[in-house]
């Protein structure tokens, strides 16, 4: 029964634009030890990039919650609303 | 630059509540929707409470293609391998008018949208709204990719994050204390099984709620609501303390321990999983309202903080559709006038706080102290699962006292200064 994160979001009807609706300042994500972003994510899109230390966000399955957003206080996440046409598109809701 | 009426940000409950009326009242309106259509970018755990909205919408809440009317409550409390359930359930809820409906949005809000253009308003989807156009102080109007639309009135109803609101420096950042993030997902099943396993006849629905161990000790809870032939099954988490948690605790993993226990896989055995969604809800009630009024604009919904949790009853669409209601009557008010000013738009402020919005925001403005108390989430549940078990419990030994096992157990937990600390602080609420 159990599935994983990105199996869940796959099921999903998502239209993805070609262009990230979040941007990271990786200089202030190379000061921070928290990763707050890694834990709340509820699609798990945060992770840091072990070779080069980065922080790498897959905007691609993206739930547009914002929860992201509001949980780095260091304001190192530049979030919009994918562009209208692209994004999830609920079926239930 | 030519004014319509007015521009409705936002295909929510809010949103759709101010859009229907205007155009009833004969207003040049436009709705704009980032989505698909309205509805496609909205979640709900899943139960309205119709009754405080009817007379607002009367016509729409007797319609609306809800889900299931509830007429049982179920309240779990959960320790790590324990739980104890009670089921709360009355006559009256099983005739009508009812009181509360499990909903889902996709389906309300499309429907919703419907209505409102049949009433004249224009519902544009696939718009989404970068920001605000200003004139002598005031809005204007709203720019959406190369378009500008000018309006005398703009109702931002742009949801919980409300860019709009922060854009017109009605408030300031979004703090992680003061919302939670949810989690759902969507389990389809046959309608009579979900009311064979859940005890319901035709179109009767359950509401389950889950505190304690399924948060990690965490702000938060579990929910549980039976829709047609669907469950919304989820969680609600503290941002703070999600973010800031020792033990790497994430969402999806708390959501796979939580549908994972057999209390709640009993419920979604066999059921298949359509659906995967996250929503961020209000928490801090009243104190962190933004500034509801500005010349030319008005805030509805959750983009205006209206959500009340009081941990057995969690509330946020009536507050949307009520606020979209007097918002959309204060702005025919207003262009009746012709005067959009802050001033004539303040008078959406005076009709909050005669209806039951901003009294019920105003009675609960400590809801989130008294609820925000790790022990709720982690001390009790344990103690109410602990004594159950002492006293259900026959092993191979003696077994003590009634009287003296509760004690020895209350002792343990609750028997303590903390205890009346958080009974004072309980009295608040």
């Amino acid at each position: 029964m159990t599935k994983k994160v990105e199996e869940k979001i796959a099921l999903n009807a998502i239209k993805n634009d070609v262009k990230s609706h979040i941007l990271l300042n990786q200089s202030i994500c190379a000061g921070c030890k928290e990763r707050m972003c890694i834990r709340v994510c509820p699609a798990h899109l945060y992770s840091r990039n072990e070779e080069t230390g980065e922080m790498v966000v897959e905007y691609a399955g993206c739930l547009e919650c914002g929860t992201c957003l509001i949980a780095c206080t260091y304001g190192s996440i530049k979030w919009d609303y994918p562009s209208g046409e692209y994004g999830v598109q609920y079926r239930y809701g | 630059m030519d004014k319509i009426d007015a521009i409705v940000v936002g295909g929510g409950l809010a949103g759709l509540s101010a859009a229907y009326k205007l155009a009833e009242a004969g207003k040049q309106v436009i709705l704009l929707e980032r989505g698909d259509a309205p509805g496609s970018k909205n979640v709900t755990g899943g139960r309205i409470y119709v009754g405080p909205v009817r007379k607002y919408l009367p016509e729409i809440m007797d319609s609306a293609p809800f889900e299931r009317h509830v007429v049982k409550e179920m309240v779990t409390v959960l320790d790590d391998t324990s739980a104890l359930s009670c089921e709360y359930t009355n006559k009256k809820w099983r005739q009508g008018p009812y009181m509360s409906y499990t909903v889902l949005r996709a389906r309300f809000d499309s429907w919703f949208a419907d209505q409102a253009a049949a009433k004249g308003a224009f519902i544009i989807p696939k718009k989404k709204v970068e920001s605000l156009l200003w004139e002598d102080g005031k809005v204007a109007g709203i720019k959406s990719g190369p378009e500008e639309i000018g309006a005398h009135v703009v109702i931002a109803a742009d949801g919980a994050l409300s860019f709009m609101a922060e854009q017109a420096g009605m408030r300031g950042p979004h703090k992680p204390q003061n919302l939670a993030v949810a989690v759902k997902e969507i389990y389809q099943l046959d309608e009579k099984v979900i009311e064979d396993r859940f005890g319901l006849e035709n179109d009767e629905g359950a509401a389950g709620l889950y505190m304690g161990s399924v948060t990690q000790g965490m702000f938060g809870g579990g929910f549980l609501y039976t829709n047609r032939d669907t469950l919304s099954v989820g969680l609600v988490l503290g941002i703070h303390q999600l973010a800031s948690n020792d033990h790497g605790l994430d969402a999806p993993s708390l959501m796979e321990s939580f549908t994972g226990r057999p209390e709640i896989r009993r419920f979604i055995k066999g059921g298949e999983l359509k659906e995967y969604s996250a929503h961020i809800i209000s928490e801090a009630g009243i104190g962190t309202m933004p500034k509801l009024v500005a010349g030319g604009m008005l805030i509805a919904g959750d983009a205006a903080g209206f959500a009340l949790n009081l941990g057995l009853t969690v509330r946020g669409m009536e507050f949307a559709i009520a606020s979209g209601v007097m918002a959309a009557e204060t702005a025919i008010e207003a262009l009746n006038q012709n005067d959009t000013s802050a001033a004539t738009l303040s008078g959406y402020e005076k009709r909050l706080r005669e209806s039951f919005v901003l009294p019920d925001m105003e009675t609960f403005r400590n809801a989130r102290e008294v609820l925000d108390r790790q022990r709720l989430f982690t001390v009790y549940p344990r103690f109410i699962c602990e004594l159950f078990d002492e006293l259900f419990t026959i092993d191979d030994g003696p077994k003590e006292g009634l009287y003296a096992s509760a004690k020895r157990v209350a002792k343990k937990y609750v028997l303590n200064i903390d205890t009346i600390k958080d009974l004072l602080a309980a009295r608040k609420l």
